[in-house]
């Protein structure tokens, strides 16, 4: 069931090119080109090159012993964090950097949320010799100043957005309308599987090496495919890349886990398929939270990267099927799991990452005892070192109130 | 009427249409019932009512800060549809994002445009590509789904547009989001000589073409006026809207007498333009 987006963008009902009309003809000439050099062989070497010497692909498939140990299943985790910049996010950025580049387009923008994206498209720009600018939320740039400050150091100019929540969607508004401005020299370089088409197809192959990868590696450790592949989900792009090349193994349970924030009963969180509804944000048909109006609603999580009031329309697609089962984690309980892996494994995670870490070490407790070992691959889409202020700020907050 | 049969109207009197576009709910229901008034007074002769929505991606901060500030005072669907039909005596259109449409479920959204006298439907963020559900929804209704044809429309776009547009077509005028700027954009007159050649290839009738975006100004709307066959402009009300609206009623009056002014100097270009 591999699945393609048919020839106008949609998978299923998803998807789709919801787009003002300043920007279509763009978006038909990036669909054409993205479909030229995706089979271009020398445009593949290329990509290849950059993935392998400066990405430092392939990335391990760690089997975390002691994880396995206290929660009675065996648990891999595929170590993204140790990707060039500490998260999954350039695998898509040197791609897309490579695809302006060939497209004649010296302007690269983005928006960020946890500041990853922002990072790995400052350091594609810079390598591939474009220039960039970031649009990112007053509020996030606050919660990730260590992300914001790499990258100006890498030579990006961080635009501050200050409309709406404050936030990743209002950075992807402000995005949309430097594009729509800029058209004729600049490349929106969406970081999520996210938008209209061609952008939730092209980036879910730009990150399928994730997959790819795994596949390969978890055969090599033990001769067999894994029983479950867990993701956290924000716009979905680690989620798709390590799903997609297991979607026709249908014995291999594939779960994505949003952020719940401080609970789904109290309405802050960012669970956009466990809670949302269909509707059209950001060019895109897809799962959204928002009012019965349709007004988009504040999204909440301590992960920056989790806190998007929509998600990919392929993913909400293959969950909607059922294919990709989907759960939440609190911010408490990802806390946890972020002690948990630092100080059991000495990982420091991503806290988008650590949703994922959770919802593991609960499903691996839950099939503990089993016959055969379960066998669970975990993404971990990056490392924790943005969201160490953010962690001791939780941690600090709770001494003074003797919780720790 | 219907929004083709205005401009007509307009036409056998010698002049081009002046729209004139306000964020619904802003700075509340009850001043966008009078500045809508103020403005059929200053001669407006299609008011576009913007209906607003928390992610305007093709509106600049001016109307961003306009939605905010309207949603944040209690606007929301059913308010809107109930603002819109107390206005009268003036064309109305509703430009809104396609998601408020769709949540509202599209039959729905037409039958109460139409029952509230809105003749006409602009959305932004839903191309020609994604138009055939709407489009279903507002055959058999007197409410037109209106369309946009930016400078960076290919002829090709274009001959689909045209195909499927009615009421009139919104001309972006420059590569950008909605917004003052100084002057008017060089890219309407080529844009217009563009789209009017390849109508004039069709057999039928032509569409009325109303040029918006970076229009704000009295000159602005005499230029575009002597190519298209209306002028647009939002912006310029909203922020005149927002520097005067204060909570006294004093303010208030104040403002609805610049608005009315402001109206008729802009409503004067559009007359005698040949």
């Amino acid at each position: 069931m591999l699945s393609k987006p048919d020839e106008h963008g949609k998978f299923g009902i998803f998807g789709g090119k919801f787009a003002p009309e300043v920007l279509m003809t763009t978006v038909e000439e990036l669909e054409a080109a993205y479909n030229t050099f995706s089979n271009d062989k020398g445009f593949r070497t290329e990509l290849d090159s950059l993935l392998s010497t400066y990405a430092g692909r392939p990335t391990a498939l760690y089997f975390a012993k002691n994880l396995s140990e206290m929660s009675g299943s065996k648990i891999y985790l595929k170590r993204e964090d140790l990707v060039h910049g500490g998260a999954h996010k350039l695998n898509n950025t040197l791609g897309q950097c490579l695809l302006a580049k060939h497209m004649g387009k010296r302007r690269i923008i983005a928006e960020t949320g946890a500041g990853q994206h922002g990072v790995a498209t400052a350091m594609a720009a810079a390598v591939l010799g474009l220039e960039c600018e970031i649009y990112m939320g007053t509020e996030d740039i606050e919660r990730q100043k260590l992300n914001v400050f790499r990258m100006k150091l890498l030579g990006a100019k961080v635009n501050p957005v200050d409309s709406g929540s404050k936030t990743l969607k209002d950075a992807i508004n402000e995005s949309i309308r430097d594009w729509v401005t800029n058209v004729e020299n600049t490349y929106y370089l969406i970081g999520s599987v996210v938008g209209m088409h061609p952008y939730p197809l092209m980036v879910r192959e730009f990150q399928r090496v994730i997959g790819k990868e795994t596949k390969v590696q978890i055969v090599d450790a033990e001769g067999r495919l894994p029983d479950t592949i867990i993701a956290c989900v924000g716009g979905g792009s680690n989620a798709m890349g390590i799903f997609y090349e297991f979607l026709d193994d249908a014995a291999v349970e594939l779960i994505g886990v949003e952020a719940a924030g401080k609970g789904i009963e109290t309405g802050e969180h960012g669970a956009s398929i466990c809670e949302g509804t269909d509707g059209v944000l950001h060019g895109m048909y897809s799962k959204l939270l928002q009012d019965a109006d349709g007004q988009i609603k504040q999204t909440y999580s301590f992960a920056p990267g989790l806190d998007y009031p929509g998600v990919g329309p392929e993913l909400a697609y293959l969950a909607e099927s059922g294919r990709v089962k989907m759960g939440s984690t609190t911010d408490e309980e990802t806390l946890n799991a972020f002690k948990i892996l630092s100080t059991k494994e000495g990982i420091i995670p991503a806290l988008e990452s650590a949703h994922a870490i959770h919802y593991a070490i609960e499903e691996a407790k839950r099939k503990s005892g089993t016959q055969r070992d379960h066998l669970i691959v975990v993404n971990l889409s990056g490392r924790g070192d943005k969201d160490i202020y953010t962690v001791a700020q939780v941690l600090g907050d709770r001494r003074e109130e003797g919780y720790v | 009427m219907t929004l083709e049969d205005k401009f007509k109207e307009l036409k056998a009197q010698n002049e081009k249409a002046f729209i004139g576009f306000i964020t619904a709910g802003h700075p509340s229901a009850e001043a966008t019932s009078e500045i809508a008034l103020a403005m059929i007074k200053g001669g407006v002769d299609i008011l576009e009512l913007g209906l607003p929505f928390s992610d305007p991606i093709a509106d600049g901060v001016t109307i961003q800060r306009a939605s905010e500030s309207s949603l944040s005072a209690g606007m929301n669907t059913d308010l809107y549809f109930e603002v819109a039909a107390g206005i009268k005596g003036v064309e109305k259109v509703c430009l809104t994002y396609y998601n408020l449409v769709l949540q509202r479920g599209l039959e729905q959204f037409v039958h109460d445009c139409e029952s509230a006298g809105i003749t006409g439907l602009i959305i932004p963020d839903l191309p020609v590509e994604e138009s055939k559900p709407l489009l279903k929804a507002c055959a058999g209704h007197e409410t037109d789904l209106v369309f946009i044809i930016a400078p960076t429309t290919t002829e090709k776009r274009m001959t689909k547009i045209l195909e499927l547009a009615s009421g009139f077509v919104y001309v972006v005028s420059l590569l950008g989001v909605t917004g003052e700027r100084a002057r008017l954009s060089d890219a309407v007159r080529p844009l217009i000589g563009k789209i009017k050649d390849l109508e004039l290839s069709r057999d039928r009738p032509q569409i009325p073409l109303a040029v918006g975006f970076g229009i704000s100004k009295p000159e602005h709307v005499r230029a575009v006026c002597a190519v298209a066959d209306g002028a647009i402009v939002g912006s310029a009300f909203i922020k005149m809207i927002e520097e005067r609206a204060g909570p006294e009623l004093g303010d208030r009056k104040a403002l609805l007498t610049e608005i009315e002014a402001f109206t008729m100097s802009l409503k004067q270009e559009t007359k005698n333009t040949r």
